[in-house]
Protein backbone atom coordinates (compact mmCIF):
# COMPACT_ATOMS: atom_id res chain seq x y z
CA UNK A 1 0.00 0.00 0.00
CA UNK A 2 2.76 2.41 0.95
CA UNK A 3 4.79 3.85 -1.84
CA UNK A 4 8.52 4.11 -1.21
CA UNK A 5 9.45 7.30 0.62
CA UNK A 6 11.47 8.55 -2.33
CA UNK A 7 8.31 8.41 -4.48
CA UNK A 8 6.19 10.25 -1.92
CA UNK A 9 8.45 13.24 -1.54
CA UNK A 10 11.99 14.37 -2.26
CA UNK A 11 14.24 16.08 0.23
CA UNK A 12 14.58 18.94 -2.23
CA UNK A 13 10.83 19.55 -2.03
CA UNK A 14 10.93 19.53 1.76
CA UNK A 15 13.90 21.89 1.80
CA UNK A 16 12.11 24.25 -0.56
CA UNK A 17 9.15 24.31 1.84
CA UNK A 18 11.30 24.93 4.92
CA UNK A 19 13.35 27.68 3.28
CA UNK A 20 10.23 29.33 1.93
CA UNK A 21 8.67 29.17 5.39
CA UNK A 22 11.78 30.70 6.97
CA UNK A 23 11.70 33.55 4.47
CA UNK A 24 8.04 34.27 5.22
CA UNK A 25 8.58 34.25 8.99
CA UNK A 26 11.71 36.41 8.89
CA UNK A 27 9.83 38.79 6.59
CA UNK A 28 6.82 38.92 8.96
CA UNK A 29 4.56 37.76 6.11
CA UNK A 30 2.48 35.97 8.69
CA UNK A 31 -0.75 35.51 6.72
CA UNK A 32 1.21 33.89 3.91
CA UNK A 33 2.88 31.66 6.48
CA UNK A 34 -0.47 30.70 7.96
CA UNK A 35 -1.58 29.63 4.49
CA UNK A 36 1.07 26.89 4.61
CA UNK A 37 -0.87 25.18 7.42
CA UNK A 38 -3.59 22.59 7.04
CA UNK A 39 -7.01 23.47 8.47
CA UNK A 40 -6.34 21.27 11.49
CA UNK A 41 -2.70 22.21 12.07
CA UNK A 42 -1.00 22.33 15.46
CA UNK A 43 2.01 24.33 16.59
CA UNK A 44 3.95 23.23 19.67
CA UNK A 45 6.86 24.51 21.69
CA UNK A 46 7.46 21.92 24.46
CA UNK A 47 8.80 23.04 27.82
CA UNK A 48 12.59 23.09 28.02
CA UNK A 49 12.69 20.53 30.84
CA UNK A 50 10.36 18.04 29.13
CA UNK A 51 11.13 18.26 25.39
CA UNK A 52 9.47 14.93 24.54
CA UNK A 53 6.29 15.46 26.56
CA UNK A 54 2.64 15.42 25.47
CA UNK A 55 0.82 18.76 25.68
CA UNK A 56 -2.30 17.12 27.12
CA UNK A 57 -0.50 16.18 30.33
CA UNK A 58 2.39 18.63 30.47
CA UNK A 59 2.55 22.40 30.61
CA UNK A 60 4.06 23.54 27.30
CA UNK A 61 5.44 26.92 26.35
CA UNK A 62 3.09 26.95 23.35
CA UNK A 63 0.44 24.40 22.32
CA UNK A 64 -1.76 25.99 19.65
CA UNK A 65 -4.51 24.34 17.70
CA UNK A 66 -5.33 26.08 14.41
CA UNK A 67 -7.92 28.31 16.10
CA UNK A 68 -5.46 29.72 18.58
CA UNK A 69 -2.68 29.84 15.98
CA UNK A 70 -4.84 32.09 13.81
CA UNK A 71 -5.48 34.28 16.86
CA UNK A 72 -1.73 34.34 17.57
CA UNK A 73 -1.14 35.75 14.10
CA UNK A 74 -3.84 38.39 14.65
CA UNK A 75 -2.05 39.32 17.87
CA UNK A 76 1.39 39.43 16.25
CA UNK A 77 0.18 41.86 13.58
CA UNK A 78 -1.34 44.18 16.19
CA UNK A 79 0.80 47.13 17.37
CA UNK A 80 -0.60 46.32 20.83
CA UNK A 81 1.43 43.13 20.80
CA UNK A 82 3.95 44.99 22.93
CA UNK A 83 6.48 42.16 23.16
CA UNK A 84 6.87 42.30 19.38
CA UNK A 85 6.45 45.98 18.75
CA UNK A 86 8.38 47.15 16.93
CA UNK A 87 8.64 43.65 15.40
CA UNK A 88 11.96 42.03 16.19
CA UNK A 89 14.37 41.32 13.37
CA UNK A 90 14.94 37.62 12.99
CA UNK A 91 17.09 35.46 10.78
CA UNK A 92 16.69 31.71 10.83
CA UNK A 93 19.25 29.24 9.58
CA UNK A 94 17.71 25.88 8.71
CA UNK A 95 20.02 22.88 8.32
CA UNK A 96 20.21 19.08 8.62
CA UNK A 97 16.92 18.58 6.82
CA UNK A 98 15.80 14.96 7.03
CA UNK A 99 12.77 13.11 5.76
CA UNK A 100 12.24 10.29 8.17
CA UNK A 101 9.15 8.47 7.03
CA UNK A 102 5.61 8.46 5.75
CA UNK A 103 2.50 6.40 6.30
CA UNK A 104 0.87 7.02 2.96
CA UNK A 105 -0.75 10.25 4.12
CA UNK A 106 1.58 11.96 6.58
CA UNK A 107 5.25 12.66 5.94
CA UNK A 108 7.58 13.07 8.91
CA UNK A 109 10.45 15.49 8.46
CA UNK A 110 12.85 17.32 10.72
CA UNK A 111 15.47 20.06 10.61
CA UNK A 112 17.80 21.93 12.91
CA UNK A 113 17.29 25.63 13.44
CA UNK A 114 19.22 28.58 14.74
CA UNK A 115 17.11 31.70 14.98
CA UNK A 116 18.80 34.99 15.73
CA UNK A 117 16.55 37.65 17.19
CA UNK A 118 17.58 41.28 17.40
CA UNK A 119 15.93 44.14 19.24
CA UNK A 120 16.90 47.78 19.42
CA UNK A 121 19.56 48.56 21.98
CA UNK A 122 21.88 45.69 21.11
CA UNK A 123 19.70 42.85 22.38
CA UNK A 124 20.56 39.62 20.59
CA UNK A 125 19.20 36.19 21.37
CA UNK A 126 19.82 32.89 19.68
CA UNK A 127 17.06 30.28 19.76
CA UNK A 128 18.62 26.95 18.82
CA UNK A 129 16.84 23.66 18.44
CA UNK A 130 15.13 21.14 16.23
CA UNK A 131 11.94 21.19 14.21
CA UNK A 132 9.74 18.14 13.86
CA UNK A 133 7.09 18.35 11.16
CA UNK A 134 4.14 16.35 10.04
CA UNK A 135 3.36 17.24 6.43
CA UNK A 136 0.43 16.31 4.22
CA UNK A 137 -0.44 16.83 0.58
CA UNK A 138 -3.53 18.96 0.11
CA UNK A 139 -4.54 19.20 -3.56
CA UNK A 140 -1.04 18.10 -4.49
CA UNK A 141 0.60 20.82 -2.40
CA UNK A 142 2.74 20.02 0.61
CA UNK A 143 1.18 21.53 3.75
CA UNK A 144 2.12 21.63 7.41
CA UNK A 145 -0.17 19.59 9.68
CA UNK A 146 2.03 19.75 12.76
CA UNK A 147 5.03 21.85 13.62
CA UNK A 148 7.05 21.30 16.77
CA UNK A 149 9.92 23.61 17.69
CA UNK A 150 12.04 21.93 20.36
CA UNK A 151 14.50 24.23 22.05
CA UNK A 152 17.90 22.94 23.17
CA UNK A 153 18.37 25.42 26.03
CA UNK A 154 18.01 23.86 29.51
CA UNK A 155 15.65 26.68 30.43
CA UNK A 156 14.36 29.73 28.57
CA UNK A 157 16.47 31.88 30.89
CA UNK A 158 17.93 34.81 29.00
CA UNK A 159 15.79 33.98 25.96
CA UNK A 160 12.93 35.43 28.03
CA UNK A 161 9.63 35.06 26.20
CA UNK A 162 8.79 33.18 23.03
CA UNK A 163 6.82 36.09 21.64
CA UNK A 164 7.42 35.48 17.92
CA UNK A 165 6.85 32.34 15.85
CA UNK A 166 9.81 30.00 16.36
CA UNK B 1 0.29 63.72 59.30
CA UNK B 2 3.14 62.55 57.16
CA UNK B 3 4.67 59.12 57.52
CA UNK B 4 8.19 59.35 56.24
CA UNK B 5 9.19 55.75 56.02
CA UNK B 6 12.89 55.92 56.31
CA UNK B 7 14.63 53.11 54.49
CA UNK B 8 18.19 54.07 55.29
CA UNK B 9 17.87 55.30 58.86
CA UNK B 10 19.60 58.46 57.74
CA UNK B 11 16.80 60.68 56.50
CA UNK B 12 16.75 59.25 52.99
CA UNK B 13 13.18 57.90 52.79
CA UNK B 14 12.49 55.20 50.22
CA UNK B 15 8.72 55.06 50.70
CA UNK B 16 6.81 58.21 51.59
CA UNK B 17 3.14 58.10 52.53
CA UNK B 18 1.10 61.17 53.38
CA UNK B 19 -2.41 60.14 54.32
CA UNK B 20 -3.65 63.70 54.71
CA UNK B 21 -2.56 64.72 51.26
CA UNK B 22 -3.30 61.24 49.97
CA UNK B 23 0.05 60.69 48.38
CA UNK B 24 2.12 57.53 48.29
CA UNK B 25 5.51 57.53 46.64
CA UNK B 26 8.25 54.95 46.16
CA UNK B 27 11.74 56.09 45.38
CA UNK B 28 12.92 54.62 42.06
CA UNK B 29 16.30 54.03 43.60
CA UNK B 30 14.86 50.87 45.19
CA UNK B 31 14.72 49.27 41.74
CA UNK B 32 18.27 50.05 40.65
CA UNK B 33 20.43 50.07 43.77
CA UNK B 34 22.78 47.20 44.54
CA UNK B 35 22.88 48.40 48.14
CA UNK B 36 19.09 48.08 48.42
CA UNK B 37 19.28 44.57 46.94
CA UNK B 38 21.87 43.50 49.52
CA UNK B 39 19.73 44.90 52.31
CA UNK B 40 16.69 43.09 50.90
CA UNK B 41 18.60 39.84 51.20
CA UNK B 42 19.14 40.42 54.94
CA UNK B 43 15.83 42.12 55.74
CA UNK B 44 13.48 40.00 53.60
CA UNK B 45 14.91 36.79 52.23
CA UNK B 46 16.82 35.94 55.43
CA UNK B 47 13.81 36.73 57.65
CA UNK B 48 10.61 35.76 55.81
CA UNK B 49 9.07 32.41 54.99
CA UNK B 50 10.13 31.79 51.41
CA UNK B 51 8.39 29.29 49.12
CA UNK B 52 10.53 26.32 48.14
CA UNK B 53 8.22 23.77 46.56
CA UNK B 54 5.06 21.67 46.59
CA UNK B 55 4.70 18.25 48.22
CA UNK B 56 3.40 16.78 44.95
CA UNK B 57 6.82 17.33 43.38
CA UNK B 58 8.26 14.69 45.73
CA UNK B 59 6.07 11.63 45.31
CA UNK B 60 8.44 8.84 46.40
CA UNK B 61 11.25 8.42 48.93
CA UNK B 62 14.47 9.61 47.32
CA UNK B 63 12.75 12.10 45.02
CA UNK B 64 14.52 15.44 44.82
CA UNK B 65 14.38 18.82 43.07
CA UNK B 66 17.24 21.26 43.05
CA UNK B 67 16.40 24.93 43.01
CA UNK B 68 17.22 28.34 44.43
CA UNK B 69 15.41 29.76 47.42
CA UNK B 70 16.26 32.78 49.57
CA UNK B 71 19.43 33.22 47.51
CA UNK B 72 20.76 29.73 48.28
CA UNK B 73 21.19 26.52 46.26
CA UNK B 74 18.70 24.10 47.79
CA UNK B 75 17.90 20.39 47.55
CA UNK B 76 14.18 19.90 48.17
CA UNK B 77 13.80 16.17 48.75
CA UNK B 78 11.96 13.31 50.39
CA UNK B 79 14.21 11.06 52.44
CA UNK B 80 14.09 7.25 52.64
CA UNK B 81 11.60 7.45 55.53
CA UNK B 82 9.29 9.68 53.46
CA UNK B 83 10.02 12.92 55.30
CA UNK B 84 10.32 16.10 53.24
CA UNK B 85 13.62 17.88 53.78
CA UNK B 86 15.39 20.96 52.57
CA UNK B 87 19.17 20.75 52.44
CA UNK B 88 21.71 23.33 51.41
CA UNK B 89 23.29 22.03 48.23
CA UNK B 90 26.91 22.57 49.24
CA UNK B 91 29.45 19.97 50.32
CA UNK B 92 30.60 20.35 53.93
CA UNK B 93 34.16 19.69 52.82
CA UNK B 94 35.02 22.45 50.35
CA UNK B 95 31.71 23.70 49.02
CA UNK B 96 30.77 22.10 45.70
CA UNK B 97 27.14 21.40 44.97
CA UNK B 98 26.48 17.72 45.58
CA UNK B 99 23.36 17.36 43.43
CA UNK B 100 23.52 18.71 39.92
CA UNK B 101 20.44 17.32 38.21
CA UNK B 102 17.25 19.36 38.03
CA UNK B 103 15.15 16.52 39.46
CA UNK B 104 15.20 12.78 39.96
CA UNK B 105 15.34 10.00 42.48
CA UNK B 106 18.56 9.57 44.44
CA UNK B 107 20.03 6.86 46.65
CA UNK B 108 22.58 9.41 47.77
CA UNK B 109 24.16 12.73 46.90
CA UNK B 110 27.72 12.47 45.64
CA UNK B 111 30.23 15.30 45.58
CA UNK B 112 32.17 15.03 42.33
CA UNK B 113 35.10 17.06 43.70
CA UNK B 114 36.54 14.68 46.34
CA UNK B 115 33.89 11.99 46.44
CA UNK B 116 32.10 12.68 49.73
CA UNK B 117 28.73 10.92 49.74
CA UNK B 118 25.61 11.95 51.66
CA UNK B 119 22.38 10.10 52.37
CA UNK B 120 19.15 11.65 51.12
CA UNK B 121 18.41 12.77 54.70
CA UNK B 122 21.64 14.80 54.50
CA UNK B 123 23.79 12.66 56.81
CA UNK B 124 27.35 12.06 55.69
CA UNK B 125 27.73 8.47 54.55
CA UNK B 126 31.23 8.12 53.18
CA UNK B 127 34.48 10.08 53.05
CA UNK B 128 37.21 8.58 50.83
CA UNK B 129 40.44 8.12 52.80
CA UNK B 130 38.72 8.88 56.08
CA UNK B 131 41.74 7.62 58.08
CA UNK B 132 43.72 10.73 57.12
CA UNK B 133 41.42 12.97 59.17
CA UNK B 134 42.40 13.93 62.74
CA UNK B 135 40.52 12.50 65.76
CA UNK B 136 38.51 15.73 66.08
CA UNK B 137 36.84 15.11 62.71
CA UNK B 138 33.30 13.98 63.57
CA UNK B 139 31.48 12.51 60.59
CA UNK B 140 28.15 12.61 62.41
CA UNK B 141 28.37 16.42 62.55
CA UNK B 142 29.34 16.86 58.90
CA UNK B 143 26.03 16.19 57.17
CA UNK B 144 24.58 18.58 54.60
CA UNK B 145 23.22 21.62 56.43
CA UNK B 146 19.45 21.56 56.70
CA UNK B 147 17.62 24.87 56.34
CA UNK B 148 16.87 26.09 59.88
CA UNK B 149 13.07 26.09 59.49
CA UNK B 150 10.86 24.14 57.12
CA UNK B 151 7.06 24.12 57.38
CA UNK B 152 4.11 23.58 55.08
CA UNK B 153 0.58 24.75 54.62
CA UNK B 154 -1.71 22.54 52.53
CA UNK B 155 1.26 21.02 50.66
CA UNK B 156 2.96 24.36 49.94
CA UNK B 157 6.40 24.15 51.59
CA UNK B 158 8.26 27.20 52.83
CA UNK B 159 11.67 27.62 54.42
CA UNK B 160 12.97 30.24 56.77
CA UNK B 161 16.57 31.12 57.63
CA UNK B 162 15.47 32.99 60.76
CA UNK B 163 15.43 30.53 63.67
CA UNK B 164 13.38 33.00 65.72
CA UNK B 165 10.63 33.52 63.15
CA UNK B 166 6.99 32.94 64.08
CA UNK B 167 5.52 29.72 62.67
CA UNK B 168 4.39 29.58 59.06
CA UNK B 169 0.64 29.65 59.71
CA UNK B 170 0.97 32.76 61.86
CA UNK B 171 3.10 34.34 59.14
CA UNK B 172 0.62 33.49 56.36
CA UNK B 173 -2.21 35.23 58.26
CA UNK B 174 -5.08 36.03 55.88
CA UNK B 175 -3.27 34.45 52.93
CA UNK B 176 -4.29 31.04 54.31
CA UNK B 177 -7.94 31.64 53.35
CA UNK B 178 -6.92 32.36 49.77
CA UNK B 179 -4.71 29.28 49.56
CA UNK B 180 -7.74 27.34 50.87
CA UNK B 181 -9.88 28.70 48.02
CA UNK B 182 -7.36 27.28 45.54
CA UNK B 183 -7.04 23.90 47.24
CA UNK B 184 -10.82 23.55 47.66
CA UNK B 185 -11.03 22.94 43.90
CA UNK B 186 -9.85 19.40 44.56
CA UNK B 187 -12.44 16.94 45.93
CA UNK B 188 -9.74 15.39 48.14
CA UNK B 189 -8.04 18.69 48.97
CA UNK B 190 -4.98 17.61 47.03
CA UNK B 191 -3.56 19.76 44.28
CA UNK B 192 -0.50 18.87 42.24
CA UNK B 193 2.19 20.65 40.31
CA UNK B 194 1.75 19.60 36.68
CA UNK B 195 4.88 18.49 34.83
CA UNK B 196 6.59 21.09 32.62
CA UNK B 197 8.21 24.14 34.15
CA UNK B 198 8.52 27.61 32.70
CA UNK B 199 11.80 29.25 33.68
CA UNK B 200 12.59 32.62 32.18
CA UNK B 201 14.41 35.81 33.02
CA UNK B 202 12.96 39.29 33.13
CA UNK B 203 15.42 42.13 32.84
CA UNK B 204 13.75 44.08 35.59
CA UNK B 205 13.72 44.42 39.36
CA UNK B 206 11.91 41.56 41.13
CA UNK B 207 9.51 43.89 42.96
CA UNK B 208 8.05 44.97 39.63
CA UNK B 209 6.67 41.46 39.18
CA UNK B 210 5.05 41.60 42.62
CA UNK B 211 3.25 44.76 41.52
CA UNK B 212 2.44 43.47 38.04
CA UNK B 213 1.00 40.18 39.29
CA UNK B 214 -1.81 41.91 41.16
CA UNK B 215 -2.15 45.18 39.25
CA UNK B 216 -5.45 45.08 37.38
CA UNK B 217 -5.12 48.70 36.28
CA UNK B 218 -2.77 47.62 33.48
CA UNK B 219 -5.14 45.08 31.93
CA UNK B 220 -6.71 47.24 29.22
CA UNK B 221 -3.52 48.90 27.97
CA UNK B 222 -1.02 46.06 28.33
CA UNK B 223 -3.30 43.17 27.40
CA UNK B 224 -5.35 44.64 24.56
CA UNK B 225 -4.48 41.74 22.26
CA UNK B 226 -5.55 39.15 24.85
CA UNK B 227 -8.88 40.92 25.36
CA UNK B 228 -9.23 41.00 21.59
CA UNK B 229 -8.62 37.24 21.43
CA UNK B 230 -11.27 36.60 24.09
CA UNK B 231 -13.72 38.81 22.17
CA UNK B 232 -12.93 36.97 18.91
CA UNK B 233 -13.59 33.71 20.71
CA UNK B 234 -17.08 34.77 21.68
CA UNK B 235 -16.32 35.42 25.35
CA UNK B 236 -18.23 38.34 26.80
CA UNK B 237 -15.47 40.63 28.04
CA UNK B 238 -17.78 43.42 29.12
CA UNK B 239 -17.94 43.97 32.87
CA UNK B 240 -20.81 42.46 34.81
CA UNK B 241 -23.92 44.60 35.20
CA UNK B 242 -23.89 47.51 37.58
CA UNK B 243 -20.19 48.14 37.44
CA UNK B 244 -18.46 51.43 36.92
CA UNK B 245 -14.94 52.02 35.74
CA UNK B 246 -12.77 49.88 33.49
CA UNK B 247 -13.17 46.19 32.83
CA UNK B 248 -12.47 44.40 36.04
CA UNK B 249 -14.59 46.57 38.26
CA UNK B 250 -16.29 45.40 41.41
CA UNK B 251 -13.22 43.40 42.05
CA UNK B 252 -11.22 44.44 45.03
CA UNK B 253 -7.66 44.62 46.28
CA UNK B 254 -7.20 43.25 49.79
CA UNK B 255 -4.72 43.44 52.65
CA UNK B 256 -4.19 39.96 54.11
CA UNK B 257 -1.72 40.96 56.82
CA UNK B 258 2.07 40.65 57.08
CA UNK B 259 2.52 42.12 53.60
CA UNK B 260 0.37 39.50 51.84
CA UNK B 261 -2.25 40.79 49.44
CA UNK B 262 -4.69 39.66 46.82
CA UNK B 263 -7.11 40.73 44.18
CA UNK B 264 -10.55 39.25 44.55
CA UNK B 265 -12.67 39.56 41.44
CA UNK B 266 -15.89 38.14 40.06
CA UNK B 267 -15.02 35.79 37.21
CA UNK B 268 -16.64 36.23 33.84
CA UNK B 269 -13.93 34.90 31.54
CA UNK B 270 -14.09 31.23 32.39
CA UNK B 271 -12.55 28.84 34.91
CA UNK B 272 -11.78 25.13 34.50
CA UNK B 273 -13.34 24.71 38.00
CA UNK B 274 -16.10 25.51 37.18
CA UNK B 275 -17.31 28.18 34.81
CA UNK B 276 -17.82 27.34 31.16
CA UNK B 277 -16.87 29.72 28.33
CA UNK B 278 -17.13 29.19 24.60
CA UNK B 279 -13.37 28.69 24.21
CA UNK B 280 -13.75 25.33 26.00
CA UNK B 281 -16.10 24.05 23.30
CA UNK B 282 -19.71 22.85 23.51
CA UNK B 283 -18.59 19.31 24.34
CA UNK B 284 -17.06 20.56 27.62
CA UNK B 285 -20.31 22.02 28.95
CA UNK B 286 -21.65 18.88 30.63
CA UNK B 287 -18.26 18.15 32.19
CA UNK B 288 -17.97 21.65 33.66
CA UNK B 289 -21.52 21.26 35.02
CA UNK B 290 -20.50 18.01 36.70
CA UNK B 291 -17.43 19.62 38.30
CA UNK B 292 -19.71 22.37 39.52
CA UNK B 293 -22.19 19.92 40.98
CA UNK B 294 -19.41 18.16 42.91
CA UNK B 295 -18.29 21.49 44.35
CA UNK B 296 -21.81 22.38 45.48
CA UNK B 297 -22.37 18.97 47.03
CA UNK B 298 -19.09 19.08 48.92
CA UNK B 299 -18.89 22.76 49.86
CA UNK B 300 -22.44 24.07 49.68
CA UNK B 301 -23.78 26.70 47.24
CA UNK B 302 -22.09 29.69 48.78
CA UNK B 303 -18.62 28.24 49.17
CA UNK B 304 -18.81 26.60 45.73
CA UNK B 305 -19.59 29.99 44.20
CA UNK B 306 -16.70 31.52 46.12
CA UNK B 307 -14.34 28.89 44.69
CA UNK B 308 -15.71 28.76 41.15
CA UNK B 309 -16.88 32.29 40.42
CA UNK B 310 -13.99 34.43 41.63
CA UNK B 311 -10.51 35.05 40.28
CA UNK B 312 -7.79 35.77 42.79
CA UNK B 313 -4.19 36.84 42.24
CA UNK B 314 -2.41 36.26 45.54
CA UNK B 315 0.99 37.54 46.65
CA UNK B 316 2.54 35.71 49.58
CA UNK B 317 5.16 38.17 50.74
CA UNK B 318 7.80 38.48 49.48
CA UNK B 319 8.10 36.48 46.25
CA UNK B 320 5.39 33.87 45.74
CA UNK B 321 2.41 34.50 43.49
CA UNK B 322 -0.54 32.15 43.08
CA UNK B 323 -2.84 33.26 40.29
CA UNK B 324 -6.17 31.48 40.33
CA UNK B 325 -7.90 32.69 37.17
CA UNK B 326 -8.27 31.10 33.75
CA UNK B 327 -6.06 28.38 35.24
CA UNK B 328 -3.90 28.18 38.37
CA UNK B 329 -0.27 29.21 38.20
CA UNK B 330 2.30 29.12 40.97
CA UNK B 331 4.98 31.65 40.23
CA UNK B 332 8.16 32.13 42.19
CA UNK B 333 10.85 34.67 41.37
CA UNK B 334 14.04 35.99 42.86
CA UNK B 335 16.55 38.72 42.13
CA UNK B 336 19.89 38.03 40.47
CA UNK B 337 20.79 41.72 40.19
CA UNK B 338 18.81 44.92 40.73
CA UNK B 339 17.74 44.79 37.08
CA UNK B 340 17.41 41.03 36.60
CA UNK B 341 15.14 38.33 38.03
CA UNK B 342 14.69 34.60 37.42
CA UNK B 343 11.07 33.48 37.20
CA UNK B 344 9.87 29.91 37.71
CA UNK B 345 6.24 29.15 36.93
CA UNK B 346 4.21 25.99 37.23
CA UNK B 347 0.63 24.95 36.55
CA UNK B 348 -1.34 23.55 39.48
CA UNK B 349 -4.39 21.30 39.21
CA UNK B 350 -6.57 18.92 41.25
CA UNK B 351 -5.07 15.43 41.42
CA UNK B 352 -8.44 13.91 40.43
CA UNK B 353 -8.69 15.62 37.05
CA UNK B 354 -9.52 13.44 34.05
CA UNK B 355 -7.38 13.62 30.93
CA UNK B 356 -9.91 15.86 29.24
CA UNK B 357 -10.13 18.16 32.26
CA UNK B 358 -6.36 18.37 32.56
CA UNK B 359 -5.98 19.12 28.83
CA UNK B 360 -8.62 21.87 29.14
CA UNK B 361 -6.81 23.38 32.14
CA UNK B 362 -3.48 23.44 30.30
CA UNK B 363 -5.06 24.91 27.16
CA UNK B 364 -6.65 27.66 29.24
CA UNK B 365 -3.35 28.28 31.03
CA UNK B 366 -1.44 28.87 27.80
CA UNK B 367 -3.91 31.37 26.43
CA UNK B 368 -3.01 33.93 29.05
CA UNK B 369 -0.02 32.85 31.10
CA UNK B 370 3.56 31.98 30.43
CA UNK B 371 6.38 33.01 28.13
CA UNK B 372 4.44 31.85 25.06
CA UNK B 373 1.02 33.06 26.20
CA UNK B 374 -1.02 35.94 24.82
CA UNK B 375 -0.44 38.11 27.91
CA UNK B 376 2.72 37.33 29.90
CA UNK B 377 5.17 38.36 27.13
CA UNK B 378 3.58 41.81 27.16
CA UNK B 379 3.95 41.98 30.95
CA UNK B 380 7.61 41.13 30.52
CA UNK B 381 7.92 43.88 27.90
CA UNK B 382 6.21 46.34 30.25
CA UNK B 383 8.52 45.52 33.18
CA UNK B 384 11.62 45.76 30.99
CA UNK B 385 10.44 49.11 29.61
CA UNK B 386 9.91 50.30 33.19
CA UNK B 387 13.39 49.19 34.17
CA UNK B 388 14.84 51.12 31.22
CA UNK B 389 12.95 54.20 32.35
CA UNK B 390 14.48 53.80 35.81
CA UNK B 391 17.92 54.56 34.37
CA UNK B 392 16.86 58.16 34.98
CA UNK B 393 16.13 57.48 38.67
CA UNK B 394 18.20 60.47 39.77
CA UNK B 395 16.15 62.82 37.60
CA UNK B 396 12.69 61.30 37.96
CA UNK B 397 12.92 60.17 41.54
CA UNK B 398 9.51 58.83 42.52
CA UNK B 399 6.85 56.33 41.50
CA UNK B 400 3.29 57.38 42.30
CA UNK B 401 1.10 54.74 43.93
CA UNK B 402 -1.75 56.93 45.18
CA UNK B 403 -4.46 55.47 42.97
CA UNK B 404 -7.65 54.91 44.97
CA UNK B 405 -6.45 56.73 48.10
CA UNK B 406 -9.45 59.06 48.11
CA UNK B 407 -11.82 56.11 48.21
CA UNK B 408 -13.33 55.62 51.64
CA UNK B 409 -14.73 52.15 51.11
CA UNK B 410 -12.85 49.09 49.88
CA UNK B 411 -10.03 49.42 47.38
CA UNK B 412 -10.78 48.17 43.88
CA UNK B 413 -8.48 45.73 42.14
CA UNK B 414 -7.76 48.55 39.70
CA UNK B 415 -6.68 50.81 42.58
CA UNK B 416 -3.26 50.60 44.17
CA UNK B 417 -4.32 49.98 47.76
CA UNK B 418 -3.08 46.39 47.67
CA UNK B 419 0.22 47.48 46.11
CA UNK B 420 0.66 49.89 49.01
CA UNK B 421 0.22 46.92 51.36
CA UNK B 422 3.33 45.35 49.85
CA UNK B 423 5.36 48.53 49.99
CA UNK B 424 4.46 49.33 53.61
CA UNK B 425 5.60 45.87 54.69
CA UNK B 426 8.71 46.03 52.52
CA UNK B 427 9.63 49.37 54.01
CA UNK B 428 8.90 48.27 57.57
CA UNK B 429 11.22 45.27 57.27
CA UNK B 430 13.92 47.31 55.53
CA UNK B 431 13.80 49.90 58.31
CA UNK B 432 13.90 47.22 60.99
CA UNK B 433 17.04 45.77 59.48
CA UNK B 434 18.74 49.12 58.94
Amino acid sequence: MNTPLADAVSRAEIEDLFYHEAELLDGWKLDDWLALMTDDANYYVPPNDKPDADHRFTLFTIADDIVRLRERIIRLKDPNCHAEYPPSRTRRLITNVRVSGHDGETIDASANFSIHRYRRGGAHQEFVGRYRYKLRRVSGKLKIAERRAILDAEELGALGSVSFIL
Amino acid sequence: MQHRHNGHGNGHALVVENRQEMSFQVRREVFVSRDVLEREQRALFDKCWVYVGHASELKSPGDFRTRWAAGRPIIFCRDREGQIRCLINSCRHRGSTVCREREGNARNFYCMYHGWTYNVDGSLRNVPGEEAYPPSFDKSKMGLVAVPRLESYRDFWFLNFDREAADLETYLAGAKDYIDLVVDQSPSGRMEIISGVQEYDIKANWKLLVENSVDDYHLVATHATWLNYMRNSGVNIAPPKGSGLLLATKGSGKDLGNGHLTTDNPNYRGRPVARWISVYGEEAKADIDAIRAELVERLGEARAARVADTNRNLVVFPNLVINDGSSVTVRNFYPIAPDLMHVTAWALGPVEETEAQRARRLHAFLTFYGPGGFATPDDVAALENVQQGFAAWRDVEWNDLSRGMARNDEQLDTDEGHLRVFWRRWNHLMEQAA
